[in-house]
């Protein structure tokens, strides 16, 4: 290369520009890229609520069904239950449910719209499992105190039958009820909340 | 002449590409220490591993179907109707396992003789690197079957990086393209799993040879054979990697391949640890497994997340015992290499660790019971002071005089005669008269022998730890 005579300072300007409308080029063809990788409009759109009959139910019954691809729990609480639960406070984590993901019309004692019957979603606020439901008082793995609950099998996470987290396990927050709405005594609509029709 | 067309298809390549000069310098001309022992036949395990599952990998692709409807059907119909399937299925099955199992006794290797240390240190990141692609690999690779063990290993894994503050529930959603793991995770798991990690993988262990080739390997004794050199400028402990190691390599590769086979032919899912039993049922969105753990590679990873109460920091404990190992180069402040020259309190320390990733790795594959529980915060928290008391106790400890040269290694000879003595130590001669009349001399276990022999091998293995 020829250095002599050479303008360095034009040099350094035009390889310091090309660098910078590189550097944006890139930074541009960078977006797309990654932005494919969101979840697509199908994927977006996926999740119609799910209407659930309940005329069926027992007293104690679980039932599961799928919205959006995750299970969602309804589950019949007895009055023996509701009373249980009032007397586990002071083992929980979040007991009032102030740090915890429900709607306002189940931000209560029950986490529910009518106490009796419970609705969550069925995954754990830790890392997502599935937890088991373990209704039985006092079995012998989950100890003497045990008042009926979910149990998550990945790394022990215990909740009450009210999704509330016992204290001292990997779970962070109760689990989370998700918006849903009675359209009669015996049907439920899983996904709408009740205050997005009254407005 | 034929023989002359020959030599000049040779010569008209070797004018055009540095053939002759690349396998000099990396093969015939390349000088490597000459002490290499069992230790060293890992790193050319390793890379025969990674051909065995590029060339699995390749054939299961041509009957696998990456769609969430198919994926468990496919793999089922190549175990049962695809020819041979089931050879390859579980040559890449079983080649996923051994390729830790092998990397793992590669990266011991490095803590026994120092080969991490200084001027090896990028050669370690690298290895730490190709750790980590290969750990997503083999993540993304469990999935592709599409069973439970796989739908619900992918779940929890994914939402670990919704444990970071703020971006995490975004950063998890990008990562999984849906708002559950679904088919749009299943078809971008295949993706990388089938060629973006495999690229990568390729392109490390070339920066590894690289930089290996660079600074030379370190050896069983840690001292550098390059400052000791001929008058042509060889060192004089080295040898010419090929035909020295080449051959000695085979060896290795030979001893590999009879415990691969025998794997592969009777034992392919390893009771559960290499193919979890979970996984033979289809992926279900509503319910996970009654046990759930991730396959025994991971355990160890696995059961210091569970350990920690906290999510978050969980979640932090699990990337940090990883972290640590990338900076094990500026942890250890010991003057000296190998084991062989280290003090005592390297070798306790060394042993402590290596309980507590094989106890950890046991109890990953365990129910997360209380008391499993107590026990795995106890060696969580050996694991980690391996690592951060390192920069105290590697600068407080008394290490041994280095020699300038390579030391003698006992040899196979010396260790069979030395075996044969005291296999006489620990019995009697008895002679017995056989029916036919005949004189053999019978051997009895002698319990004094056998005690001097446990005094002298107790004695041996506290000194050892001296
Ligand atoms: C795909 C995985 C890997 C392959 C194919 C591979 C291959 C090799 C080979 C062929 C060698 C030279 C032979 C030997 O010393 O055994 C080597 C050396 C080495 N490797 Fe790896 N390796 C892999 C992973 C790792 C990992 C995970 C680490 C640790 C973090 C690591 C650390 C080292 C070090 C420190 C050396 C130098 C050893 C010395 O000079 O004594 N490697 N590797
Ligand atoms: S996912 Fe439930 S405890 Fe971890």
């Amino acid at each position: 290369m020829i250095n002599e005579g050479v303008d360095k300072s034009k040099r350094q300007f035009l390889t310091s520009a090309l660098t910078v409308v590189g550097a944006i080029g890139t930074g541009y063809l960078a977006v797309p890229f990654l932005a494919q990788m969101q979840p697509s409009v199908k994927a977006m759109a996926a999740g119609a609520p799910v209407e659930v009959d309940l005329s069926k139910m027992e007293p104690g019954q679980l039932l599961r069904v799928a919205w959006r691809g995750k299970p969602v729990w309804i589950l019949n609480r007895t009055p023996k239950v509701l009373d249980d639960l009032k007397s586990l406070d002071d083992q929980l984590s979040d007991p009032l449910s102030q740090a915890s993901l429900q709607p306002t019309s189940s931000k209560n004692h029950f986490r529910s719209i009518k106490p009796e019957l419970f609705v969550a979603l069925g995954l754990c606020t830790h890392l997502g499992c599935s937890p088991t439901f373990r209704p039985e008082i006092a079995p012998s793995d989950l100890g003497a105190q045990w008042k009926g609950g979910f149990f998550c099998p990945c790394h022990g996470s215990k909740f009450d039958l009210a999704g509330r987290v016992y204290s001292g396990v990997p779970a962070p927050t109760n689990l989370e009820v998700p918006p849903y709405r009675y359209l009669s005594d015996t049907r439920l609509i899983i996904g709408e909340a009740p205050e997005e029709k009254a407005a | 002449m034929k023989i002359n067309r020959f030599a000049g298809v040779g010569n008209w390549i070797l004018d055009r590409f540095p053939l002759a000069h690349l396998w000099n310098s990396h093969m015939a001309q390349y000088y490597a220490p000459k002490n290499f022992h069992f230790w060293y036949f890992f790193g050319s395990l390793a890379m025969l591993v990674l051909v065995n599952q590029f060339a699995t990998g390749i054939m299961l692709t041509i009957n696998y179907k990456p769609d969430a409807t198919l994926a468990f059907d496919s793999v089922e119909y190549i175990m049962r109707d695809v020819n041979w399937g089931w050879l390859i299925r579980y040559m890449h099955s079983t080649g996923a396992s051994a390729f830790f199992i092998v990397v793992y006794l590669h990266m011991f290797r490095g803590l026994l003789f120092g080969s991490f240390k200084h001027p090896r240190e990028l050669i370690w990141i690298f290895g730490m690197l190709l750790f980590v692609a290969l750990m997503a690999e083999a993540f993304m690779g469990y999935l592709l079957p599409w069973g439970q063990m796989s739908y619900w290993g992918a779940q929890v894994i994914i939402s670990l990086f919704s444990a970071i503050p703020i971006i995490g529930d975004d950063l998890s959603l990008w990562i999984r393209g849906d708002y559950v793991i679904s088919d749009a995770t299943l078809n971008r798991f295949f993706a990388f799993h089938v060629i973006a990690v495999p690229l990568a993988l390729v392109l490390l262990v070339f920066l590894h040879i690289v930089a290996l080739h660079e600074v030379g390997s370190n050896n069983p004794d840690g001292i550098e054979i390059k400052y000791t050199k001929d008058a042509n400028g060889i060192p004089l402990d080295g040898i010419p990697f090929h035909p020295y190691y080449t051959v000695k390599d085979l060896v290795g590769v030979g001893v590999f391949l009879i415990f691969f086979a025998a794997i592969i032919f009777y034992w392919p899912e390893m009771g559960g640890y290499f193919l979890e039993h979970a996984n033979f049922i289809p992926a279900d969105p509503m319910k996970t497994p009654e046990h759930i753990a991730p396959v025994w590679y991971f355990t160890p990873f696995y059961a210091i997340l569970r350990a920690i109460p906290d999510k978050f920091a969980g979640v932090i404990g699990m990337f940090g015992s990883i972290v640590v190992l990338f900076l094990l180069p500026w942890l250890d402040r010991s003057p000296v290499k190998s084991i062989r020259y280290r003090g005592g309190i390297y070798k306790k320390a060394l042993a402590i660790f290596v309980i507590s990733f094989v106890v950890l790795g046991y109890l990953g594959t365990q129910p997360a019971t209380h008391g499993a529980t107590i026990v795995a915060r106890i060696f969580t928290t050996l694991y980690f002071c391996f690592f951060l008391l390192m920069p105290i106790y590697t600068r407080w400890e008394k290490t041994k005089p280095v020699p300038d040269r390579l030391t003698k290694t006992t040899s196979l000879d010396d260790r069979m005669l030395a075996f044969a003595a005291t296999f006489d130590q620990v019995t009697v001669k008895q002679p017995i008269t056989t029916k036919s009349g005949k004189v053999i001399n019978m051997r009895k276990p002698d319990a004094k022998g056998i005690l001097i022999v446990i005094i002298r091998l107790t004695k041996r293995l506290k000194e050892s730890f001296d």
